[in-house]
């Protein structure tokens, strides 16, 4: 295995297990944590792809921003221990225990047959890694480069869209 | 020779992570009692769970800051094409952010910035 695949396994289990704790972890504000470890492997994963961009605005917008939202919901939810309920009926856990095994289904179905994802090294089938080492638009320069010379307009409309959404959450949060 | 590097960095940052609570946790002979798992050590003991219901006014201010926070994910970009475009590059951004500043300028004006 060279290096890269090593970082790219690494990344994927990280952002696995990260993933599987946001939902196991009986703290909300602990499940908020695992969510910025998810966020910070899919970022490494972004890097593994070339786009630094994204990898960029993955780490500065989720993992920074979205994150306080995410905490300031649980804050302004009633947490407390007593008056949540705490164990749920049988009938919620197998409709959604039979949910996640359709999902899983379809998700190997479709997998599975794709030529896409398997790549033959000495007659042998092995999974392919989400590497690339080439394609330079992911890069931070060419990305300025174009958005500020072709895409200019959608880039200054851009502005009025921000400009709109906090008037809106100041008009809706701010009542009186 | 630069993936050497990496590892070496990404070992090195987690033995000296590693290393400086490994050293806490041997030189620490304190007593563990349940005093020292409260927020404050001295003054009036809490009485209630910390879990409060907080104003939904403070989520105003999470949603500015992440406004804002997009506002500079794009002048990232900007900042490195900046000097090879020159003077348009420039007026771009300064209606970009003289438009950002409009919002800015209206929630100052209702007061959604001051503290509650």
């Amino acid at each position: 295995m060279s290096l890269v695949e090593i970082i790219f396994w690494f990344l994927s289990g990280l952002a696995l297990i990260s993933a599987i704790m946001v939902l196991l972890s009986k703290n909300p504000v602990h499940s908020v944590l695992w969510l910025i470890a998810v966020f910070f492997a899919i970022s490494g994963h972004y890097i593994l792809l070339n786009a630094q961009f994204l990898a960029i605005v993955n780490l500065i917008v989720y993992a920074g921003a979205i994150m306080v939202l995410f905490l300031f919901v649980i804050m302004l939810m009633n947490q407390n221990a007593e008056t949540e309920p705490r164990s749920k009926s049988t009938w919620i856990k197998l409709a959604g225990a039979i949910a996640g095994g359709c999902l899983l289904i379809v998700v190997v179905a479709a997998v599975r047959d794709s030529e896409n994802l398997i790549q033959n090294i000495g007659g042998k089938a092995y999974a392919k890694t989400a590497v690339t080492t080439h394609g330079e638009i992911g890069l931070i320069e060419n990305l300025g480069r174009v958005l500020f010379t072709q895409y200019v307009v959608p880039f200054e409309i851009s502005s009025v869209l921000f400009l709109s959404a906090m008037v809106g959450a100041v008009v809706i949060g701010k009542k009186d | 020779m630069g993936a050497v590097y990496l590892i070496a960095l990404i070992v090195a940052a987690v033995a000296f992570s590693a290393g400086g609570i490994l050293i806490g946790k041997l030189l620490n002979k304190g007593s563990k009692n349940p005093q020292k798992g409260e927020p404050y050590e001295c003054g009036i003991a809490p009485i209630v769970s910390p879990w409060h219901q907080f104003n939904v006014g403070y989520y105003l201010f999470a949603l500015l800051f992440l406004i804002f926070d997009v506002e500079l994910i794009f002048m990232y970009p900007w900042a490195t094409v900046v000097k090879e475009m020159g003077m348009v590059a420039l007026v771009e951004i300064v209606i970009f952010i003289f438009i950002l500043f409009l919002g800015f300028l209206y929630a100052h004006k209702k007061g959604a910035l001051k503290w509650m």
